[in-house]
């Protein structure tokens, strides 16, 4: 669903991504792996929209959408969460989800002034789709309190549910289990499952070993900025070379 | 003093809290909601009181217009060239961060006020522009009575932006303004298209600091380039960071009280300091409203009133939580 070729960004000195091409299927959770410093928030920044590629294109269900903003990105169905979470800390915590569901007539200014009812009835909908998400991940009971409250790990939560109540076709998650303690960090997973299940698709960056190779299929490997390789995650952990890149050559 | 001059001097100190409430009431739909840094408040309100005056004044041989149209006109022209204003700026502007916002929103307004000064042909140059047009003063006379009846429609004014305001905020747009404000880069992954609502925010904001200008011209009748100092985006901001930026009631607060502190400073100021003192005795004032913003930021930093943390007034209710 996603077509990436010869995607290529630098900033100034040799590029931190390089001429990296794959493709994500329909239905697939897909692992990105690679050591430290090997350009994978880039890659995602460049997927998503934040970051313009100096080469390559990028097609979405066939629409191309390199060089789009994020907010246009996110339009057609493909949305992202970050490393450090960014939840809007001043806002509560159900507010921070039911600011996300798109073409919100209530986002129209002069529709609150002119249709105040209409606005009204569709926050309601909003409201329970946003609760029935903060349901899914568990945060129900802090819906009204201001996210800053949020632990690391509930943040975590709150940036998928904030993803979630948007329906997006391809999610990509960078690092969900980064800082998250093993209770939740397992609750993420089912959830990741769960909703695979139902056909969104997912692109996951992760250091976690073990949640990589139970959770994703296939993996891609990035080591300095290129794609090293892709493959299924038993031939990826087996694979010479991405123990290189991660150790170091010579230690393998 | 009597209980008549006492009542006019009430009216006539309302009537300039209205102005400034209004005037803060645009300053923090652009800062408190937004986070648009607009050091140039005094621009935008000199353009809506230039334009204003013009649009209804007498006609005057020396200069440009006036062209004498009724004074709805002149109001609603107010906020229509400021909004222009503010969207040229806007577009041009708001791509730059807080303090670079700051700068050229600054200078923009210093640009502005120089322009009332030097194009003499439309603006009347140092003089200003005299015999502006008040309202009803051929009903009321321009007494106590008139005061009075000011007072009425600035309030009215007051209400009318504050009920449209309100309804902004306290929205889903309102709601989007605030996550821009709290964090651009993650409102626009979640698909909301930022300048766009920055812009709007930028220029709403513009043309209620415009009718507020209009609002200051047709009451005392007579305004100049010194009337439109960066002192005056000062004390809008002084009102905004005492009364609590991002709560609309806490805006009209502070423009209340800092006025109330300025005047009753100024008068006392008058009363005490030798003639020889006075000019010096005014920036003691500027001094007075510095110490109390400090105060504030120490001791109440979201100012008197802070903002709810709910801003969509539909999704306040939520029903318990499933147990």
């Amino acid at each position: 669903m996603l077509v990436a070729q010869g995607l290529t960004k630098g900033f100034g000195g040799p590029p931190v991504v390089e001429d990296v091409s794959f493709t994500l299927a329909r239905g697939a959770i897909t692992g990105l792996i690679g050591p430290n410093g090997a350009g994978k928030t880039t890659l995602f920044n460049l997927l998503a929209g934040s970051l313009r590629p100096d080469r390559g294109t990028l097609a979405l269900d066939g629409t191309r959408i390199e060089g789009r903003r994020p907010d246009e990105v996110f339009a057609l169905g493909m949305a992202r969460t970050f490393q450090i979470p960014r939840p809007f800390p001043a806002m509560t915590v159900l507010e921070n989800v039911m600011l996300a569901p798109p073409g919100q007539q209530g986002e129209r200014f002069w529709t609150n002034w002119l249709r105040p009812g209409a606005v009204a009835a569709e926050e309601r909908r909003v409201r329970e789709r946003a609760l029935h998400w903060l349901d899914f991940v568990g945060l129900t009971r802090l819906a009204q309190e201001p996210a800053r409250v949020l632990s690391g790990g509930q943040r975590k939560l709150l940036e998928l549910a904030r993803v979630l109540v948007a329906e997006p076709r391809l999610i990509l998650l960078d690092e969900p289990g980064a800082g998250v303690a093993p209770p939740l960090l397992a609750t993420i997973m089912e959830k990741i499952v769960a909703l695979n299940a139902q056909g969104t698709s997912f692109l996951i960056i992760e250091h976690n070993m073990e949640l990589v190779m139970s959770l994703c299929r296939p993996v891609l490997v990035l080591a300095q900025g290129k794609l090293l390789m892709e493959g299924e995650p038993e031939a990826v952990r087996a694979d010479r070379r991405v123990v290189e890149a991660y150790l170091g050559a010579g230690i393998a | 003093m009597d209980a008549l001059s006492l009542l006019s001097y009430l009216a006539f100190f309302s009537v300039f809290a209205g102005i400034f409430a209004i005037m803060a009431l645009g300053l923090n739909l652009q800062w408190g909601f937004t986070g648009l840094f607009n050091v140039g408040v005094a621009g935008f309100v000199a353009i809506g009181a230039y334009t204003s005056a013009l649009l209804t004044g007498p006609e005057d041989a020396a200069r440009f217009g006036g062209f004498g149209l009724p004074i709805l006109v002149g109001w609603l022209g107010a906020m229509v060239l400021a909004g222009i204003a503010a969207f040229i700026v806007g577009v041009a502007a708001l791509r730059l961060r807080e303090d670079y916002l700051a700068i050229t929103t600054f200078g923009i307004a210093v640009t502005i006020q120089l322009v009332a000064l030097n194009a003499t042909a439309v603006t009347g140059g140092p003089f200003g522009i005299q015999s502006i047009p008040k309202p009803l003063a051929g009903w009321l006379g321009t007494g106590l009575a008139w005061n009075l009846g000011y007072l009425a429609l600035v309030l009215a004014m007051l209400g009318a932006v504050w009920w449209g305001l309100e309804r902004l905020v306290a929205s889903p747009w309102g709601r989007v303004l605030r996550a821009i404000r709290e964090d651009e880069a993650a409102a626009a992954s979640l698909g909301k298209r930022a300048s766009a609502f920055r812009l709007q925010s930028f220029v709403m904001g513009c043309m209620v600091m415009g009718l507020g200008g209009a609002l200051y011209a047709h009451f005392v009748g007579y305004i100049a380039p010194e009337d439109f100092l960066p002192i005056l985006t000062f004390q809008i901001w002084a009102m905004l960071i005492v009364g609590g930026s991002g709560n609309n009631a806490g805006a009209v607060l502070g423009a209340v009280l800092v006025w109330a502190i300025w005047t009753v400073s100024g008068g006392a100021l008058r009363e005490m300091l030798p003639v020889a003192e006075q000019a010096r005795g005014a920036a003691l004032q500027v001094v007075l409203i510095g110490a109390l913003i400090a105060v504030i930021l120490v001791v109440r930093p979201r100012g008197l009133l802070g903002e709810r943390a709910t801003v969509s007034r539909h999704a306040a209710k939520v029903s318990p939580p499933p147990s």
